[in-house]
């Protein structure tokens, strides 16, 4: 590895993060969020229309002639540290990623179109691949008959606003499926601001765009390597959140935050979560300069930052008292999320597995 | 302003005049510190030319192309990390010209008579008296785990000047004579076995008024410069994949599958992400230097490396299985550098517990990074506007 990747943010970026930390701002708070999750409508088409045709920010990894922004993975880490920060209940990291690189890896007319209207964010795709099957885990296929197909998929993250599902079949493509014409059924999520449902197809008309194998394994590596960047959004938040009402909140005449018992335990956690920036970055320019070090850098990422974002969000709680324990806090929106994501994408473990064979460090 | 092409032109310049294979080391290195070359922004006839100090490592990469040789960092680590940069701040002209040539050169080791046995981690604590005797001050008292002081030419003192006042504001910080004759350094062994820290015992020691650094009363502020440079140091390398202690144990488990088990292999992988982990930090870190924008990530450089070094250092140990329980040598050295490399697997165990107590203890360094980064509340404090001799001992 000779050129070190490009760790810092550049002042485009710093600018995109402004604006959309801007629009959350005004029109994502926590309130707002929790009781969105107790409604028919977990997500908030408003919001996600600001940014994805307001801003354009669906389209950020298409290129600008198949109608996105033509901007790289390092542009779309730092909104999702941004959307991590406010845990924003929008498909972005399924749709604007997972779904769009998949195409991305896929031809055809069709698949341009596809392309088009999820860069534009008109139209919501969903990966029908479980939410924890990670960059090299196996994934169900669905049995495909004269380009009808039949079968149950389960964990399917933001199924219910989908309106095009990419389901990989036992025949090796993966097809275009109009979500109308299948049966989604949402589960009880853990998450609340990310639910995951069950897709049941019986006999749906289905149009192959490509191969499943590699636009799989694309859509994945992308989707666990920059969901550690809303990994760093999510330990940001609460270390930040946690320090400033420590600094308010007074127990036997002293300002909480003030007993080195605590301090430390902040100061711990501060540490991985620069650790996790510099690792989250790290990805991201792999990502997007297509660097040979790519599935390293991605594995890394994933390993270190989804425990960093558990342990922040649980310091976060348990350092709020009772005030974090209840439901008008929003502390455990964070909780829940940072949870869900050390299983989405492949947990830490499966990370380090597989590092075990590109590092060549092999097992007993 | 010099640039990359002015450096790279002015250092093929010194190797035509004076060729690595046919000079002597010391004179090479001498000839580099005149012409600018050895830090490159330091000021002009200083050892440097006031150039951005990240064109360094232009200069850096074509004397080691060319075979030159280097000041041996590692062994006046003190000299260059420390001493360099306070006396670069504090010091008058004529001791930044007297001492950081044979600083750099190597010719003269530095070592640091900062802690006491009675003031360790509050160190403004310090009882080491210095006494006014005309162009003189006269030194008493005890330093103790003082690295290098064997083999040192100099070292960076603090002494109580006014015991009167609050401690921190008693302190002046000077320069001192290693050879003078009532300078006693005895060895102090370590858990390694070997000596690399000693303590030194100060009776009557004569410091010219021109070896003071920085002004009476204000040692504590000079001191900060210091301590700051020691932390900031070690931050901010540029190390390649596995270039620190998790190489050696990575190798090992590549080359000997025989000792591998499943525990020792997912604590393997974990501690290789925190090492990579930690290494992109430090790159970003440097990044952040160059970039001009510094931030406080430097103060939790070392936190980290200290708990890696040690949990690192702890597998190793266990992956040796039967070796592990042996040692490779337990006389007492007095060693003139810390090389964790040329060392068995035990003595990097042992040696990196010193990790995180040298240059401020892992528990000080979280209370800074709890204080300056994030703001918290210093705890409450029972010293601050007492004079230091009615403080209770
Ligand atoms: C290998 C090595 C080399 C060294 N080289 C030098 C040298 O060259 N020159 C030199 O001057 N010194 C040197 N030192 C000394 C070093 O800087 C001190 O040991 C260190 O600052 C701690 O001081 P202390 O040993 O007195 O421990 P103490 O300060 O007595 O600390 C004892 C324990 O209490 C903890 N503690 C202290 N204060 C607090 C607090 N406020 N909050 C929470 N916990 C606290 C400490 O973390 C430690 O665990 C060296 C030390 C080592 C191990």
């Amino acid at each position: 590895m000779s050129t070190q990747p490009d760790l810092l943010y550049s002042e485009e970026e710093e600018a995109l993060r402004a604006a959309v930390r801007d629009l959350l701002t005004d029109h994502c708070d926590a309130a707002g969020v929790i009781a969105r999750t107790e409604s028919d409508t977990p997500y908030d088409p408003e919001l996600w229309k600001a940014l994805s045709e307001g801003m354009g920010l669906a389209g950020l990894l298409v290129p600008e002639s198949q109608g996105g922004q033509g901007a790289t993975h390092r542009e779309v880490a730092v909104v999702l540290e941004e959307l991590g920060r406010a845990v924003a209940p929008l498909p972005y990291l399924t749709s604007a990623v997972v779904a769009t690189e998949a195409l991305l890896a896929c031809e055809g007319d069709e698949t341009a179109k596809l392309l088009a209207g999820l860069a534009s964010g008109r139209t919501v795709g969903a990966l029908a691949v479980a939410l924890s099957v990670g960059p090299g885990g196996h994934y169900k296929a669905v049995r495909s008959e004269d380009g009808f197909l039949y079968g149950e998929l389960t964990g399917i993250a933001d199924a219910a606003v989908a309106d095009v599902l990419l389901v990989p079949a036992e025949d090796g493509g993966l097809y275009a499926v109009d979500a109308d014409a299948v049966t989604i059924t949402p589960q009880v999520s853990f998450d609340l601001t990310r639910p995951v449902a069950t897709v049941t197809l019986d006999g749906v008309r289905a149009h192959r765009v490509g191969a499943a194998e590699p636009a799989v394994r694309r859509a994945l590596r992308a989707g666990a390597g920059l969901l550690a960047s809303e990994q760093l959004g999510l330990a940001d938040w609460s270390l930040t959140e946690t320090v400033r009402y420590l600094k308010e909140r007074k127990q036997f005449n002293r300002p909480v935050g003030g007993f080195q018992a605590l301090k430390h335990r902040l100061a711990q956690l501060w540490l991985e979560v620069v650790n996790t920036r510099a690792a989250a970055r790290g990805a991201a320019d792999a990502l997007a300069t297509g660097s040979d070090d790519t599935d390293v850098s991605v594995a890394v990422a994933q390993a270190y930052a989804a425990p960093v974002a558990v342990h922040a969000a649980e310091e976060a709680l348990q350092l709020h008292g009772g005030l974090g324990m209840t439901w008008e806090h929003p502390v455990h929106l964070y909780l829940k999320r940072a949870k869900a994501d050390s299983i989405a994408y492949g947990t830490a473990g499966a990370h380090r597995e597989a590092l075990a064979g590109l590092v060549d460090l092999q097992a007993p | 302003m010099t640039d990359a092409a002015e450096l790279r032109r002015r250092t093929q310049e010194l190797l035509a005049a004076h060729p690595p294979a046919t000079t002597e080391r010391v004179d090479f290195l001498k000839a580099r510190f005149d012409a600018g070359l050895a830090w490159v922004h330091y000021p002009d006839g200083l050892g440097g030319l006031g150039a951005p100090r990240t064109l360094q490592a232009v200069v850096d990469a074509e004397l080691e192309a060319a075979g030159a040789p280097d000041n041996d960092p590692r062994r006046i680590g003190i000299g260059l990390g420390m001493a360099a940069p306070t006396i670069l701040g504090f010091g008058t002209e004529e001791q930044k010209r007297d001492f950081l040539r044979p600083l750099w050169v190597g010719e003269e080791v530095w070592c640091q008579l900062f802690s006491e046995p009675g003031a360790g981690s509050d160190l403004a604590a310090l009882g080491t008296r210095a006494v006014r005797e005309g162009d003189d001050w006269v030194i008493n008292g005890q330093k103790v785990w003082t690295s290098s002081a064997h083999v040192a030419r100099w070292a960076i003192l603090i002494a109580r000047t006014d015991p009167d006042v609050p401690k921190h504001r008693g302190i002046t910080y000077f320069i001192c004579d290693m050879t003078d004759p009532g300078v006693e350094v005895r060895p102090l062994r370590q858990v390694t076995g070997e000596a690399e820290f000693n303590e030194v015992f100060l009776t009557d020691v004569r410091i010219p008024d021109a070896h003071r650094l920085g002004e009476i009363g204000d040692g504590w502020r000079v001191a900060q410069t210091t301590l700051m440079n020691e932390r900031v140091s070690i931050g901010g390398m540029r190390i390649p994949r596995e270039g620190g202690m998790i190489g050696p144990v990575s190798k090992t488990w590549r080359e000997r599958p025989e000792l591998r088990t499943h525990d020792l292999h997912q604590r393997l992988l974990k501690l290789w992400v925190e090492a990579e982990v930690a290494r992109l930090s430090g790159e970003r870190l440097r990044q952040q230097l160059v970039a001009g924008q510094p931030g406080h990530e430097g103060s939790g450089m070392k936190l980290g490396f200290a708990r890696l070094n040690q949990e690192i250092s702890g597998l190793e140990v266990e992956l040796l299985g039967e070796e592990g329980l042996l040692y490779d040598d337990w006389t007492m050295r007095r060693p003139e550098l810390v090389d964790f490399t040329g060392r068995d697997a035990g003595y990097r165990y042992l040696r990196s517990k010193g990790n995180s107590i040298e240059g401020g203890t892992s528990e000080v360094l979280l209370n800074i990074v709890a204080e300056r980064v994030l703001g918290l509340p210093s705890e409450p404090r029972t010293d601050k506007d007492v004079a230091w001799k009615d403080l209770a001992r």
